[in-house]
């Protein structure tokens, strides 16, 4: 009976070993990207990198200032976009979602979030860049936003859920119309979460390189207005990767350091806006 | 419930309440509209611009197995196996090691490392995926070429998954690259999942004697198992459609081979590599086809995928986190 009960907790102690192990072998990758990006990255990293423009090819030196302002500049007009519509389309979801439009809607949204990105970046290639005969910042904003969407909309729903009814009851009682006790008490209570889910999408539409790829394509110079060809962070560091010059590696290595920087700076100050959603 | 409480509120006796809540419902209706709107609009522009080859090639397309834009000759089917074997080999790595760290950080882990070890495994899918190629360009396919792939020639090389000279970039750096980012997605929805399973079973496992791994296995993972096939699949689609990291270490030649050492090539990244240098009317719908049948695949698999995770109790966020 005993030596039974000596074999349980040895399974038991294997199987926390090995779950324990597990954990630790999936941060394994993060640890190596992280320290990579950053070894590498700090050696091409210097003011000519952060404020120049890149150099005609094959000549050594130059900077990618162009395409730290062109992703700013993109993901911004995609912010313009996807987050009063993600946001309203969340409260929608929230307040009035209990009808049949609200299942279909939160059904399209989960399948807009499953949508490979690069079949965005090709739908808005049709739509936009096709139609336009030209690349441009808007398309590019544009399939970043189609790429926030479905993300912004269903956090904001679920956290605005999560608000007491009481709250919005007590803000009823005194006679505050329906669509302002959503706005001011509902939509204000959530509003950190909300936050933390627009931001969480924003980082995200900031590392993507696919749906760029066909849409604001590249620019090896500064873009005078966002209906031209603009650079931007990740599909430079694509491009420099993948060609022959050890000196574009480099700063390919220096630009995902920057990148890296922008994207983990926005996840990790999103997730202390509410150090632990309420659940 | 929320919806009830919002129709239930009194009128004004000044009126005009109802004109704003009208409106307000409206408004905002109308942006919920618009995620249909795109979704729809998608589906349709996508058939309509590989409308030419769809109707050039008909079923061919999928099978052939030439791809030679130059002479009209579009054969998708080495980029269908690069995309289905690179996918698999993911999940073989990834599922695993995502369902340990699910059950390590929701049902043995203490609150403590829950909350940093959790974080730490959200922070994966934070990094993009153009810095996961070019780490696995630059640093994972040395070692494959150098350490790992010469090892498993050596020792399991009488399999033919493991022949075939070491050259770092192919089918096994790209499922490897893959499998680490599907790896939060699959982590992340089990552990909603497993936080959906009723604390009363597991209550009454512990309370029968079992032990924690054993209430796992006894109570917990039967309650959850179509929840965890959903996550499962959810990987499988963002594998699926994964471009740029794979783009960057799988070799990108257009062969079918039966060994992981192989250079292969996927559909998104044959639509990465040759989308915008494609100039022919022909060339460009066979890339927008191989777009829509991902896009098919991807959506198929994520309406399944969605409902076996709804049937264990609680709605999954929408993100790809």
């Amino acid at each position: 009976m005993s030596g039974r009960f000596a074999l349980r907790r040895f399974v038991d102690r294997a199987v926390r070993g090995a779950c324990l192990l597990a954990t630790v072998l999936a941060l394994l990758p993060l640890v190596s990207v992280l320290a990579f990006v950053v070894v590498r990255g700090a050696g091409g990293l210097s003011l000519t990198f952060l404020t120049g423009l890149p150099k005609p090819v094959g000549e050594p030196g130059g900077g990618m200032a162009h395409a730290i302002v062109g992703s700013l500049q993109i993901v911004g007009l995609a912010c313009l976009i996807g987050i009063p519509a993600g946001v309203l389309a969340g409260i929608h979801l929230a307040e009035y979602g209990a009808t049949r439009f609200g299942r279909f809607v939160r059904f399209s949204a989960d399948v807009l979030s499953g949508v490979p990105s690069i079949a965005v970046g090709l739908f808005v290639y049709a739509l936009v860049v096709a139609r336009a005969q030209r690349f441009s910042a808007y398309a590019g904003a544009l399939a970043l936003a189609i790429l926030m969407l479905p993300t912004i909309t269903r956090s904001t729903e679920e956290l605005l859920r999560l608000v007491p009814e009481s709250l919005r009851e007590a803000a009823l009682g005194l006679g505050v119309p329906a669509w302002r006790a959503t706005l001011r008490v509902m939509l204000r209570t959530a509003l950190p979460g909300v936050a933390t889910g627009v931001m969480l999408a924003v980082a995200r539409a900031m590392g993507e390189s696919a749906p760029l790829l066909f849409t604001s394509f590249n620019n090896r110079a500064w873009a005078e207005s966002p209906n031209e060809p603009t650079a931007s962070l990740p599909v430079n560091i694509y491009t420099y990767a993948t060609s022959p010059y050890a000196d574009w590696h480099q700063q390919a290595w220096a630009a995902a350091l920057v990148l890296v920087g922008l994207v983990l700076c926005l996840s990790v100050a999103a997730r202390l806006l509410v150090r632990r959603r309420p659940e | 419930m929320t919806a009830s409480a919002a129709s239930r509120a009194p009128r004004s006796l000044f009126g005009g309440k109802r004109t704003g809540d009208f409106v307000f419902s409206r408004l905002t209706g109308g942006f919920a509209l618009v995620v249909i709107v795109t979704i729809s609009v998608m589906a349709l522009e996508m058939a309509r611009s590989s409308a030419p080859t769809l109707s050039a090639f008909g079923a061919s397309f999928a099978v052939g197995t030439v791809w030679d834009p130059l002479h009209h000759v579009f054969g998708a089917l080495p980029f269908v196996w690069g995309t289905v074997v690179s996918s698999l080999l993911a999940l073989v790595i990834a599922v695993p090691v995502s369902l340990g760290v699910a059950v390590y950080l929701s049902e043995l882990a203490t609150a403590w490392q829950r909350d940093v070890l959790g974080f730490l495994v959200e922070m994966l899918a934070a990094v993009p995926s153009v810095v996961y190629g070019l780490w696995g360009a630059f640093a994972l396919s040395p070692w494959l070429r150098t350490t790992l792939e010469p090892w498993l020639a050596k020792y399991l090389g009488f399999l033919p998954l493991f022949r075939g000279p070491s050259q770092g970039f192919g089918m096994l750096a790209g499922g490897i690259v893959l499998s680490i980012m599907i790896l939060p997605t699959i982590s992340s929805v089990s552990r909603e999942v497993l936080r959906a399973v009723p604390s009363s079973l597991r209550e009454g496992a512990l309370a029968l004697g079992a032990t924690r791994s054993e209430m796992v296995s006894i109570a917990v993972l039967p309650y959850a198992r179509s929840g965890l096939i959903g996550a499962v699949l959810l990987g499988l689609g963002r594998a699926l459609g994964e471009t740029m990291a794979i783009t960057m270490v799988i070799g990108n030649r257009a062969e079918i081979s039966s060994s992981l050492f192989a250079p292969s090539y996927t559909m998104a990244s044959v639509i990465a590599n040759e989308f915008t240098e494609a100039t022919d009317r022909l060339h460009l719908a066979a890339l927008a086809e191989m777009g829509l049948l991902l896009f098919l695949v991807t959506v198929c698999l994520n309406i399944v995928a969605r409902l076996l995770v709804a049937r264990v109790g609680r709605p999954v966020e929408g993100g790809r986190l």
